[in-house]
């Protein structure tokens, strides 16, 4: 390899390590807070996708298919989808709070299945293009291509991630989600509303999968109704190298991620198709090595 | 123990269903159509899939997202060694199970040991490494698959038509019952009770969880692997889309759907996983979609599913 492809190899790991970031924050809140594998949290980010490319054809007739249709889309469907993230919660997971731990998970997958399949019944499992006119222009450092979209999308992902790391360690609510996915019935006792809570982080969770989505669709140009299982389980990955629940962790980690991906899929002999086995690898050997992550405190019971 | 504690291998009251069930299943093929005997033995397929994962999901309450994989475990096995090797088919269905148990190991090993969560998406990560690995290996014919994997023959009998396959999987799947009824009630099937039901007490009482664990996992992984040799031998040709995520879900609805932990359960809720696609011919795109808000519903208002466990 070459010092120049090794850079680029850096740029482009780090801007898709980026997105893996922002999905597995989410992944990371809300696992915190309610201690669950939220598997729909893939399939939100695929619905935030679809939701951000059918404002972004709407609004496009007046601002155009430039940036200011790219954040509307954005917007919207963060809000549109954070809801969505509500409503699973509310029906999905509230009236399973209580019951064993398998009938959880699988209510988790049945969730994720119910969108996935509602965007299969809804697209027909068509590819859907994401066409924004953002562009190839950009900067180049010695031979090095980084384009304006991709610096933007990678600041937005930061800028997110920043706000997001200041609700949770500044505000009174961010207080109360750290006292919830601490202990739960304290907290209750403290009286902390537990259940408007997590319907909280549910909507922040979300909408940060969301965003993620949208971003996606307008960096790789195309939206469909798959993207999402991938995506969660990478997403799952990356938390788990940051160490899950910790909100820095789920960024380090999904650059890592992004790093590793990049790296990996060009080595000599190694095709495309076997970047997905690095990362199923990397997690099996976290959890088997390092279960609570690089920057995770011991959340993780061994049990 | 003495012998005469144990209770029966089937209660008494469960005699005369049972053996009409099985009367009903023997005679079916000479009645029925081409058709609804393939759909037929697609159902005896499936519960024994279901069976086996229902001793990791039902008995050990593991989430088991990549069963898929140790089903094409075993059909690549017969597959490869039949059709490159010139194997006879019925020498590969040993090696199909070390393979299986192996590769059981090999996941169930380090990771037991972590919540059950982390155990559902590592499966389901283990589910497409195996998945990638054969559509990516010259050895497992890539995305094409394999063709041209030999029928298996029994005493000079070559089993070729539908029918002869609906009386190979009828005969897995009483075997699969059999097994199932005979661990369910055996030490190891009590130390799975109690694991479920409670690891920490189940330790106290001088369990060793990630053992016991192990086991059903790796039970579990065997019989799938077995299922798939039959698989392979029937279809004459495998291809990584038979082993899809979609298919892990599919065995585990069939589980969830009937009653996990019960075997009567397990059996009805294969054999309506084994229908659905039948009944839903016509839905196309929102076959998914059903399914998953099936899965859901019952989640949410049966948990225990249809047919469901008494015992708790």
């Amino acid at each position: 390899m070459t010092l120049d492809l090794v850079i680029q190899q850096l740029v482009n790991g780090l801007i898709v390590g980026s997105f893996y970031a922002l999905i597995a924050l989410g992944y990371s809140m809300v696992f915190g807070v309610i201690k669950l594998l939220n598997f729909a949290h893939g399939d939100i980010y695929m619905s935030g996708a679809f939701v951000g490319l059918i404002v972004f054809s709407f609004v496009g007739v007046w601002v155009g298919n430039g940036w200011a249709g790219v954040v509307c889309a954005l917007l919207v469907s963060m809000l549109a989808v954070g809801l969505l993230g509500v409503v699973i919660e509310r029906f999905a997971y509230r009236p399973m709070r209580n019951a064993p731990r398998l009938s959880i998970l699988i209510t988790a997958l049945g969730a994720s299945m119910v969108l996935n399949g509602t965007a299969l019944a809804l697209t027909g499992g068509r590819h859907f293009a994401f066409s924004t006119d953002l562009g190839f222009a950009g900067l180049d450092v010695s031979a090095v291509h980084i384009t304006y979209t991709q610096i933007v999308l990678v600041a937005a992902s930061i800028l997110l991630m920043a706000g997001m790391q200041a609700f949770v360690s500044r505000t009174m609510y961010g207080k109360a989600m750290r006292a919830v996915s601490i202990d739960m019935g304290a907290s209750r006792l403290m009286g902390i509303d537990v259940d408007r809570v997590i319907a909280l982080t549910f909507f922040m969770g979300s909408a940060l999968a969301a965003g993620g989505g949208v971003m996606a669709g307008a960096y790789y140009g195309s939206v469909h109704f798959f993207m999402g299982f991938i995506m969660g389980l990478k997403a799952f990955t990356a938390a788990v190298i940051g160490g899950i629940g910790s909100v820095p962790g789920a960024m380090l980690g999904g650059l890592l991620l992004g790093l590793l991906e990049a790296y990996g899929s060009s080595l000599p002999f190694v095709g495309s198709e076997w970047r997905d086995v690095f990362v199923f690898g990397a997690l099996i050997l976290f959890l088997v090595f390092k279960p609570t992550g690089l920057l995770g405190r011991s959340v993780v019971e061994r049990v | 123990m003495p012998a005469a504690a144990q209770p029966p291998l089937v209660r008494r009251s469960h005699l005369l269903p049972a053996l009409a069930a099985l009367g009903c299943a023997l005679v079916l093929p000479h009645f029925a159509n081409a058709y609804v005997t393939e759909v037929a033995t697609t159902a005896l397929l499936y519960v024994v899939l279901c069976l086996g994962l229902n001793i990791v999901v039902g008995y050990a309450g593991l989430l088991d997202l990549g069963y898929a994989a140790f089903f094409a475990v075993g059909a690549y096995t017969t597959g490869i060694l039949t059709s490159e090797f010139g194997f006879n088919f019925w020498l590969t269905i040993p090696v199909a199970m070390a393979a299986a148990c192996l590769a059981g190991v090999i996941i169930g090993a380090p990771t037991l040991r972590l919540r059950s969560d982390y155990l559902a998406i590592v499966t389901l990560g283990f589910g497409e490494i195996v998945r990638i690995i054969a559509r990516n290996l010259d050895i497992t014919g890539g995305a094409s698959g394999l063709v041209g994997i030999e029928r298996p023959e029994i005493l000079g009998f070559k089993l070729m038509q539908v029918q002869h396959f609906y009386y190979a999987f009828l005969t897995l799947a009483l075997l699969a019952v059999f097994v199932c009824l005979s661990v369910e009630r055996s030490r190891m099937g009590r130390a799975w009770f109690y694991v479920r039901y409670d690891e920490d007490a189940a330790a106290g009482i001088g369990i060793n969880r990630v053992s016991a664990k192990l086991q059903a996992y790796m039970m579990g992984a065997v019989i799938a692997s077995v299922a798939g040799c039959l698989y392979a031998a029937k279809m004459t040709a495998i291809s990584p889309e038979s082993f899809t995520f979609n298919q892990s879900l599919l065995i585990l609805l069939g589980v969830v759907l009937g009653g996990m932990g019960r075997i009567p359960g397990v059996v009805l809720g294969a054999i309506l996983v084994a229908l659905l696609p039948e009944v839903l011919r016509g839905a196309g795109t929102y076959r998914p979609l059903v399914t998953a808000v099936a899965l859901l519903a019952i989640m949410l208002f049966r948990p225990n599913g249809l047919w469901p466990d008494k015992r708790g």
